[in-house]
């Protein structure tokens, strides 16, 4: 049945379920991590017993996070291997060493720690303990650090030679700090910092909702709040940025996005359509003339390169020209909820309930705009699986279609179930965390303040 | 290919290989013992009772992470050390691997989970974890048993390495119960004792197996062992093995009467000597398959990368893995002792 499947295909399907999968959980810790140092110092300045609450319930959802990370992490290094054989066949000198960075540098500073961080709080002292939480946090961001500088060497690679079939560095600044890398670490982490501000603010309104007003409920809300209302500014100027740094360097990907089919001068900026890569015109197209010109080439008349530039070396356009929509529609959303979230609160100091279901619906919004971004920028590099240098076909594995398609189920089965399982048991901690048995401890915390290590388990785990 | 044409190891190409082999063999040998007593731990919660269940997974919370992040840093070593290899031979083990890794997604979430959830649901999750561990420990045999006989698919060899996951199980078992004893009191620690003794014999037969099986299925192997003076000077590898297996046999037949008089001061032997028994077998296999990495077939100098970015990798193993062993004798420092329960604060 799955012989008549391309291996290639499946392949591709394979991989790229399995990052999928991955990527939502680092992106949560990577910046979790900072959130969750953010309340320890903070009740570490006011004494408010109320932030290490916030941390107590948020320190659970980042172990479950990280331990997600983890498993599906290592899936990753085991399937460049059983998948993709002709990659680090021909780029491993350049491949290998930045992911050996990745793994030694972060991936450990992570894990070690993190048992500290977790169960270690009563045996290490506040210091060390604030210490291990730092470097935890440091430890996710230098792993994005590793794994991007390699993801941008492959769609803008530099610094290196080809020799006999197989790439050598000449420079590793060059390697690492690539064309595109700077752009797309700061896009990397601004979107990190943004699905973790919707996740704090949506599980805490969801707590709210359920009349759970305690006030560490309000500072995670407010936390997440204010953070994206920060941060959603920037990410649309760091956005642009990156989007004029791939029209330089990979002008096919942006025709694509913007369903461009011909070049040509005075481009219109289509807001809706079907792109039709029969016809290679969009079906049902609804455009501004002449607005692609402008904000890409910053001239009305400015020529964009259309996909007939580029015959038979251009990605296909329907994914990326959707899943490019929705990114910056999720985006434009963030903005209207942060930004009226955050005048709420400045003037009430709390949400209003329609802007508290708003925010329990935007919950996971940032894996939504996280996962359409990473396909327009990953099927944006295709049949490359390094941007001019290799594609994604002569690097697959000789494993038959059957294989692969069976496997495929089975991950797919699995993920899938993991990811009803993670949300519905983050939903499950946050209900957990605002049962009675604590609403009564509360006024007591106010008048005894409390130490640092409180022995009362306040959920058994 | 000559194994007989040593490269020239005054130059970078010819010893940095030898110095990435042996990384990558330690940080694989230490990932066999650490999640080996996890995975051992995870396959014996099935036969505890709830209270007891609880108090297991104490024993290897704040580990089981920092653990398989070995398994991590091995597989990353072959992988960015030696390209060509990591390619040839885990396309030919597809199958078990992705057994081995839905095995290890499986009990990683099912450890958070089973705190995490609703009551209900904890049966449900305890049951993922031992699964999970179960099939993650038998895919790894399966995994070195195809691997010792180069990876081929006839009945006899997959014979063999079906028998190699189970005495893998049953040695990860071992190591478990083991570490077990070691970490808690009581009633489980009694059960623990009585573990460790059935594993024991299962254990015994896969390392005896394996090392029946390695010198028949290449002469090369059966030279490097079975020529003089080779025979002479190998026979510590495989008497110190049985030296410990007896030892660590008696010791477990002693340990009843002991916890009954509450005498606990021999509870670290059992593990340190399965570990022993552990580095055995590896120091064992290792000399065989010298200098190959695929059996008889791509040898360390072909599957290497190029010297100028091993000695980038190298540059940064050197800073970061003595930190690393450094801080993991840390961790291990600070959770020492009997297992408490866990807190996430």
């Amino acid at each position: 049945m799955f012989a008549s499947l391309d291996p290639v295909v499946l392949a591709r399907i394979q991989f790229a379920a399995n990052i999928t999968f991955h990527i939502l959980f680092p992106t949560i810790s990577i910046s979790l991590g900072w959130v969750l140092l953010f309340f320890k110092l903070r009740y570490g300045k006011t004494g408010d017993e109320s932030w290490m609450a916030a941390y107590r319930v948020w320190v659970k959802i980042f172990a479950l996070t990280f331990a997600l990370g983890v498993v599906s992490g290592i899936t990753m290094s085991f399937q460049f291997g059983t998948n993709w054989p002709g990659y680090m066949e021909t780029v491993g000198n350049i491949a290998g060493p930045l992911l050996a960075y990745e793994v030694l540098t972060a991936f450990f500073l992570e894990a070690t720690f993190l048992g500290i961080m977790l169960f270690g709080m009563r045996r290490v002292s506040n210091r060390t303990h604030t210490i291990a939480t730092l470097l935890v946090a440091g430890g996710t961001t230098l792993s994005a650090f590793w794994i991007l500088a390699l993801n941008s060497w492959m769609q803008t690679p530099a610094g290196f030679a080809m020799i006999d079939g197989r790439a050598h560095v000449t420079s590793w600044l060059e390697v690492i700090f690539n064309p595109s890398f700077p752009y797309r670490l700061t896009h990397m982490l601004l979107a990190s910092g943004l699905t973790v501000a919707f996740l704090l603010a949506g599980v805490s309104a969801y707590r709210w909702l359920r009349g759970d007003h305690g006030r560490d409920v309000i500072h995670a809300m407010r936390t997440g709040v204010v953070l994206a209302a920060i941060l959603i500014p920037l990410q649309i100027v760091a956005g642009d940025l990156h989007g004029l740094n791939t029209l330089h360097h990979q002008p096919a990907k942006i025709a694509a996005m913007e369903g461009i089919w011909k070049t040509e001068k005075g481009a219109p900026a289509v807001l809706f359509g079907i792109p039709n890569a029969r016809t290679q015109i969009n079906d049902f197209e609804i455009a501004i003339p002449k607005l692609a010109s402008l904000y890409l080439a910053h001239d009305l008349e400015g020529e964009i390169k259309g996909i007939d530039a580029f015959p038979d070396r251009h990605p296909p356009v329907a994914p990326l020209f959707f899943a490019f929509r929705i990114m910056v529609g999720v985006g434009l959303l963030m903005l209207a909820v942060s930004w009226i979230g955050a005048w709420q609160f400045r003037r009430r100091g709390e949400p209003a309930p329609w802007m508290a279901r708003a925010l329990v619906a935007m919950t996971f919004s940032g894996w939504v705009a996280l996962v359409a971004g990473w396909y327009v920028t990953e099927i944006g590099r295709q049949p490359y699986l390094v941007y001019g240098v290799l594609t994604t076909a002569q690097a697959a594995s000789k494993v038959p279609a059957a294989m692969i398609a069976s496997t495929l189920a089975m991950y797919l089965a699995l993920y899938l179930a993991l990811i009803v399982a993670y949300i519905s048991v983050v939903f499950h901690l946050a209900r957990k965390a605002g049962a009675p048995p604590e609403d009564t401890a509360a006024p007591d915390a106010f008048q005894t303040p409390q130490p640092v290590l409180p022995g009362q388990p306040r959920s058994k785990s | 290919m000559n194994p007989a044409t040593l490269p020239d190891l005054t130059q970078p190409a010819g010893w940095m290989p030898l110095v990435f082999l042996a990384l990558m063999g330690l940080a694989m040998l230490i990932y066999v013992i650490l999640d080996g007593y996890d995975l051992g731990v995870g396959v014996l919660l099935r036969r505890a009772d709830d209270a007891d269940k609880d108090r297991m997974i104490a024993s290897i919370g704040p580990f089981w992470d920092a653990n398989e992040t070995w398994l991590v840093l091995g597989v990353g070593l072959l992988l960015t050390a030696f390209p060509l290899a990591h390619g040839a031979i885990l396309t030919h083990l597809y199958l078990p691997v992705a057994m081995m890794l839905a095995g290890l997604i499986i009990r990683g979430v099912a450890f958070d989970f089973r705190v995490k959830a609703r009551d209900p649901h904890k049966p449900w999750w305890n049951f993922a974890f031992y699964a999970g561990s179960l099939l993650a420990s038998f895919s790894q045999g399966l995994m070195l048993g195809l691997y010792i006989t180069g990876f081929r698919y006839d009945l006899p060899n997959l014979l063999f390495a079906v028998a190699v996951g189970l005495c893998l199980v049953a040695g990860y078992c071992l190591l478990g119960a083991s570490w077990l004893i070691m970490k808690t009191t009581g009633s489980l620690q009694l059960r623990a004792i009585y573990w460790a003794r059935r594993s024991l014999w299962l254990t015994a037969l896969g390392v005896a197996a394996i090392s029946v099986v390695t010198p028949l299925v290449s002469a090369r192997i059966f030279e490097k062992w079975f020529s003089l003076p080779n025979i002479i000077l190998l026979a510590p590898i495989p008497l110190i093995t049985l030296g410990v297996f007896v030892g660590v046999e008696r010791l477990l037949r002693k340990m009843r009467d002991l916890h009954a008089r509450g005498n606990d001061r021999w509870c670290w032997v059992p593990f340190a000597g399965t570990a022993v028994i552990f580095l055995m077998a590896f120091n064992g296999l290792a000399y065989s398959l010298f200098p190959y990495l695929v059996v008889d077939q791509i040898d360390i100098w072909q599957a290497a990368s190029a010297p100028e970015s091993l000695a980038v990798i190298l540059i940064g193993a050197a800073v970061v893995l003595p930190t690393i062993l450094g801080y993991t004798v840390y961790a291990y420092r600070v959770f020492w002792g009997k297992a408490t329960d866990l807190h996430y604060y």
